[in-house]
């Protein structure tokens, strides 16, 4: 990796960060203040960023070897470790910026009509920007540790965000398990971060990414492994996906933006950075491998059974980062495509997660699909906007789901060994899953006959609202095309990723297009059958199949986390307690008791303080002596 | 030159001041206030001017003065700082202030006069200031006895219910580490003795060739008086009563700047002193760390009492402060040195905020408070911040800290460095545990008399009005209830109900029943006083997080050191990358 320092336009890239941060302080310090305007100020900084951000991406692309360094200052520097503030402008960390801020400019926009009637909207704007500033710090550090600030700094952002309306215990619950999973992950990263030190002497890409060829393959497994529990925890990728769901407790804006996409993405992101790492350790890639085909299918199949329709989405999500990890795991030939499924798949979700908002802003905060029904002809703009982001996720031919979905399918059965086979079908039989859940969720909200009480007046949003939600809906019809077809993302970030091997097709790209188009419909069909030609009842039916039973409940993802950590740790912390003001203290207190020669009088009250001291200095005397002779003896 | 006066001022200025401040009239205690304020600041501008004063390429100890004490046994009044010593007279220079204007309008227990509270405080900073300042190992065991009287005097004397308990076992177990350090003080004498001169001056101690054995012995008198103070697992059972029933400012310095001195004194006596037997008490040491880092940290999440739950998270991040010493890397100790810093602004903050609610509340108990942060969001912002700086999170100064001591040890002890990292976790349950029964969750308990506990969610937020949500979330929310049920059972069968006298008149049976009448609330925000007290420390949490290099600077060369006295290379870590495999 060769950078080169940043001139002109791009030296100013930490304002990227800084304007949506000072966002964030002028709201969270000017109090009330500045309620009358502080969401104006919030939106205005996430737009100035991406119009900055936009230019330095232009500069960027006239840059030799499009690779900028902007050294700020040094963090901290001790012994032989240093640890600068740096950024690092490339065309990976570019693209991010880009579609964190313009996603965020729009969901902002959108937040302006959403939170309007809320009295603490100006402090949700407040968290909003933080959060873009520090996801844009975790993409443009130019060192593991920088990316490590930030990514504790979207947490913290998540996690204020998640329990927004804090008097609900749910989402204080939810913020906290959160949170508290995402710190497992970074138990992993931090570890990572250590060995990288104590292996290589440095944090940084470009010292790390420099060295890596010189370590042992033992080291770099427990390198990659570390990272992609990292990648997990943020992610919401098997065995730590628990938290995604709950998190929907936040506000749907947040939803959109940071538990769809874009800091969620997070993960895909950091083992894509480490790609020099992970080119190297075919293990940690399997592992990658795994982690993304389970999770791609435990989305699918636990968002069949929800009836929660930001909870479908949510496992939704969990499932299409799935495909990504699938992606970044098959290394250089898949790298391109996680990221471009990664981008697509920001437009469809924020806009599926803003239609659901919508949705519920016109159902009185309804988030029961088995309530709604009919509503296409209330919401029409809400309608097509969600239909078309419906269409690009499930891969409707030519739409963006489309192009990128198919680019990771064909690049695992490029594999050509039977893991090729066995991802590939994974792959694919997701897509039905994901054509069937989602065929659902549309079916139950937009059509057949309403399951809503007449005074909800379902009423289409207002255009703040509505205006991103085309947007979006313009994304997720053409950026697939755009990204695969006119501006080919794999080329743009040739810089970061190398030039793949052209891969020798094991089977025609046309035929898989045709057979995942087939399954698709297939999905599309069986959804028709089972929830659209029939009534849907507005209650759940009970006497289901024990599948459907184990979906309903995530298929026991809680149970197993309650069983095998909750309750020990609950046992353990209550024994220790016990424990420690029985045992210690007491063994403590009662060998002062012994030498004190009565065990009531440490408790006493009354015990003075110059009765004390003597018998202390008694103690004293004594030891002195003792420590004297042994001293000389010795 | 006028330098060399700074540190004896920094001694003087407080201990006069305390004398003024107890001789005034009894009815004269905002006066008292305002003198001990007047007098804190002034200390605070004194350590700022040794801090620019301070080169830190210069000499090893800087600002020195020394004059004859007890010739008869070469005993010197020597004051000198090194950049380790410098941080944290800063610290204590921005505590003292702090804590005055944080316990400003606080009520003495009967027959107690918040004028003598006042003077103990002042004598109590001047005593910290000599410990730090001390280059004489005979001053040093002065001053380390000498703090216990005033600190023993506000727990005993302005505490909580169980105050007298507390300061007994505060001051015996001090007294008892105390004096197993004063045999150890004798033996080095009589080492340096029998070496030619005896003498106290540590840079001639530190030039002593003593016999391993002997060292072991000596090391083991200033290690047990130190595991006391800055308390190691098992050595910490004083510590939670003593911070539970001290008054709040009291329990700030305890906690802050009181308990540093043991790991001060690990780094500045039983490392230079003491290098091979340092090593060959290595091991054990890291293992009480580690072992405190988790077990005190399991214990937090188990207390109800807020005071003792702080108590117990000091007592991980101990833990930490030790593994970060004993690594014996610079990367380590200098993120060891950071972390004594940044925990006393971090913990200082929690106990004063966590004081501000008991304040408003009348009760230590966790499940007497519920939903603050919906009537007070000023006041459960800077809880959080606090909470936040408590488990480390990037962006505030703890996690600066807590980052290098753990890079830094890992090259050396990779074993011990992973399990301190699970603590991260642990960190963030006890914090955000506590967060969420205080802050979040309908309003509710001792603040909200008017509210019964099962307060009618429409009232509070027209968004949990919906039934649908009102029935997830009671049914996603057996955990904390649960959890809640286990730690108040499990406190009281502990015999802590008994420290807590104040919040049974209070407690949530009667609570039910409360009157309907009282509408009111007795939760009010941040008032300015207190918006003042809070301000300094969140600002220096921020900007040590985002910018702690400074300080880095000053502690790094004392440091350097100190890693060459023990025999590690004081230029830090080699990378392995030539050996190829993990080690």
């Amino acid at each position: 990796m060769d950078t080169v320092a940043a001139e002109g336009l791009l030296s100013a890239s930490w304002l990227v960060i800084a304007l949506p941060l000072l966002g964030a302080a002028v709201l969270l310090l000017g109090g009330r203040r500045t309620d009358a305007w502080g969401h104006l100020l919030g939106t205005a900084t996430v737009v100035a960023a991406f119009v900055l951000g936009l230019l330095c991406t232009v500069q960027l692309a006239g840059v030799e070897g499009h690779a900028v360094d902007a050294e700020l200052f040094t963090f901290v520097s001790t012994g032989s470790l240093d640890v600068g503030a740096g950024l690092l402008v490339d065309p990976l960390s570019a693209t991010f910026m880009l579609l964190i801020t313009g996603v965020g400019s729009l969901i902002h926009v959108y937040s302006i009509g959403y939170m309007a009637h809320d009295p603490r909207r100006r402090r949700f704007f407040a968290y909003l920007n933080l959060f873009v500033a520090a996801m844009l710090l975790l993409v443009l550090g130019d060192n593991y540790v920088a990316l490590y600030v930030g990514w504790e700094g979207v947490g913290l952002a998540s996690y204020l965000l998640i329990a927004f309306w804090h008097d609900r215990p749910s989402a204080a619950t939810a913020a906290k398990k959160a949170f508290v999973m995402n710190r497992v992950g970074d138990v992993g990263l931090a570890l990572a971060i250590f060995v990288m030190f104590a292996q290589l002497g440095t944090v940084s890409y470009e010292g790390v990414f420099g060295g890596v060829g010189a370590l042992a393959g033992g080291t770099l497994t427990a390198l990659g492994l570390l990272l992609l529990l990292g990648a997990c925890g943020k992610s919401g990728q098997f065995p730590l996906q628990a938290w995604l769901p709950d998190a929907m407790e936040g506000p749907t804006p947040v939803s959109a933006l940071i538990h769809a996409a874009t800091m969620v993405t997070a993960g895909v992101y950091l083992i894509a950075r480490s790609a020099p790492i992970y080119d190297l350790t075919p293990t940690a890639r399997g592992v990658v491998l795994a982690v993304g085909a389970i999770t791609l299918l435990y989305g699918a199949i636990v968002g069949c059974a929800y009836d929660d329709i930001k909870k479908v989405l949510a496992y939704s999500t969990v499932s299409q980062i799935g495909y990504m990890f699938l992606a970044v795991g098959l290394g250089p030939v898949g790298y391109a495509a996680a990221i471009a499924h990664l981008l697509t798949h920001g437009f469809f979700k924020a806009g599926l997660f803003l239609g659901a908002g919508s949705v519920m802003h016109a159902m009185g905060d309804e988030v029961d699909m088995r309530r709604f029904g009919g509503l296409a002809r209330r919401l029409p703009v809400t309608f097509v906007t969600f239909g078309l982001g419906y269409l690009a996720l499930i891969g409707f031919p030519f739409l963006s789901g489309y192009w990128t979905k198919d680019a990771i399918i064909e690049a695992a059965l490029d594999r050509g060994d039977w893991a090729g086979w066995l991802l590939g079908g994974v792959a694919v039989l997701g897509a039905g899953l994901t054509a069937f859940y989602m065929t659902r969720l549309m079916l139950m909200t937009f059509f057949g006959r309403p399951r809503w009480t007449e005074d909800q007046h379902p009423h289409e949003s207002p255009s703040v609202m509505t205006a991103p939600m085309v947007v979006l809906a313009v994304g997720s019809v053409a950026a697939g095309f755009l990204l695969v077809q006119v501006f080919p993302l794999d080329t743009w970030l040739e810089p970061v990723f190398g030039v793949p091997e052209e891969a020798e097709h094991v089977v025609a790209p046309a035929l898989v297009g045709l057979v995942v188009t087939a399954v698709m419909a297939l999905g599309v069909l069986a959804a028709w059958l089972f929830v659209g030609r029939r009534e849907v009842p507005e209650v759940a039916p009970a006497r289901v199949s024990p599948v459907v039973r184990a979906a309903r409940r995530a298929l026991y993802a809680d149970t197993v986390n309650e069983s095998l950590f909750m309750r020990p740790g609950q046992w353990l912390t209550r024994a220790l307690v016990w424990v420690d003001n029985r045992g210690v203290d007491g063994a403590v207190n009662g060998l002062a008791a012994t030498l004190g020669g009565s065990s009531s009088r440490l408790g006493r009250a009354q015990t003075g303080f110059v009765r004390s001291y003597a018998l202390g200095m008694l103690g004293g005397a004594v030891v002195v002596a003792g420590a004297l002779l042994a001293v000389t003896a010795g | 030159m006028s330098d060399s006066l700074l540190l004896v001022a920094m001694v003087v200025v407080p201990a006069v001041g305390a004398a003024v401040v107890a001789g005034l009239p009894r009815e004269r205690t905002p006066l008292a206030r305002q003198v001990a304020l007047g007098v804190s600041l002034v200390v605070l501008v004194l350590a700022v001017l040794a801090t620019v004063a301070f080169d830190p390429d210069g000499d090893r100890f800087q600002l020195t003065s020394s004059v004859p004490w007890i010739p008869g046994f070469g005993v010197d009044f020597a004051l000198g700082v090194d950049g380790i010593a410098l941080v944290m007279l800063l610290l204590v220079g921005v505590l003292v202030p702090v804590v005055v204007l944080a316990s400003w309008d606080d009520t003495p227990p009967a027959r107690r006069s918040m004028r003598t509270f006042f003077a103990w405080l002042l004598l109590l900073e001047a005593c910290m200031v000599g410990v730090f300042a001390a280059t004489d190992v005979f001053l040093f065991y002065v001053f380390f006895e000498a703090m216990l009287v005033p600190m023993y005097f506000i727990v005993g004397s302005f505490g909580g219910p169980r105050r007298q308990y507390a300061a007994v076992k505060f001051f015996l177990y001090s007294l008892l580490g105390g004096l197993v350090m004063l045999a150890a003080v004798i033996g080095l004498y009589v080492v340096s003795a029998s070496a030619g001169e005896g003498t106290f001056a540590f840079e001639s101690l530190r030039q002593l060739d003593i016999d391993p054995d002997v060292q072991r012995l000596l090391f083991l008198g200033f290690f047990v008086a130190f595991a006391i103070k800055a308390p190691l697992v098992p050595l910490h059972t004083w510590l939670p009563d003593a911070g539970a029933e001290a008054p709040i400012g009291g329990a700030v310095l305890l906690v802050g700047v009181l308990d540093k001195v043991g790991t001060f004194g690990f780094l500045r006596y039983c490392l230079p002193l003491f290098p091979d037997a340092s090593r060959d008490f290595a091991p054990l040491v890291l293992v009480l760390a580690v072992a405190g880092v988790l077990y005190a940290a399991l214990l937090a999440m188990g207390q109800n009492d807020m005071k003792r739950l702080v108590s117990y998270t000091s007592i991980a991040h101990f833990g930490f402060i030790a593994l970060g010493v004993f690594a014996f890397t610079t990367e380590a100790a200098t993120g060891a040195v950071l972390y004594m810093v940044n925990h006393g602004i971090a913990t200082g903050l929690l106990f004063l905020v966590v004081g501000m609610l008991i304040a408003r509340g009348g009760s230590r108990l966790v499940g007497d408070y519920g939903g603050v942060a919906s009537r007070a969001p000023k006041l459960a912002g800077v809880f959080l911040v606090a909470g936040l700086a408590s488990l480390a999170l990037p962006g505030t100064n703890s996690f600066v800290s807590e980052f290098l001591v753990l890079i830094g040890s890992f090259p050396t002890r990779p074993v011990f460095t992973v399990l301190a990292t699970v603590g991260i976790i642990l960190a963030a349950l006890y914090v955000l545990l506590l967060y969420q029964r205080t802050m979040h969750g309908p309003p509710r308990g001792v603040l909200f008399p008017a509210d019964p506990a099962t307060a009618d969610p429409a009232t509070a937020d027209p968004a949990t009005a919906d039934p649908a949500t009102a029935d997830t979330s009671a049914a996603g929310e057996p955990a904390p209830a649960g959890g809640h049920g286990a730690t108040a059972a499990s406190a009281t069968a502990t015999g802590t109900g008994t420290a807590t006298g104040t919040a049974t008149a209070t407690g949530t049976a009667t609570l039910t029943e409360a009157p309907p009448a009282r509408t009111t609330t007795l939760l009010h925000d941040l008032t300015r006083r207190e918006t003042v007290v809070v301000a300094p420390l969140v600002a220096l949490i921020l900007v040590l997080g985002f910018y702690p290099q400074p300080l880095v600077r000053l502690i790094e060369p004392a440091v350097a050191a100190t890693m060459s006295d023990v025999g590690a290379d004081p230029a830090g870590t080699t990378p392995a990358t030539t050996e190829g495999t993990d080690r």
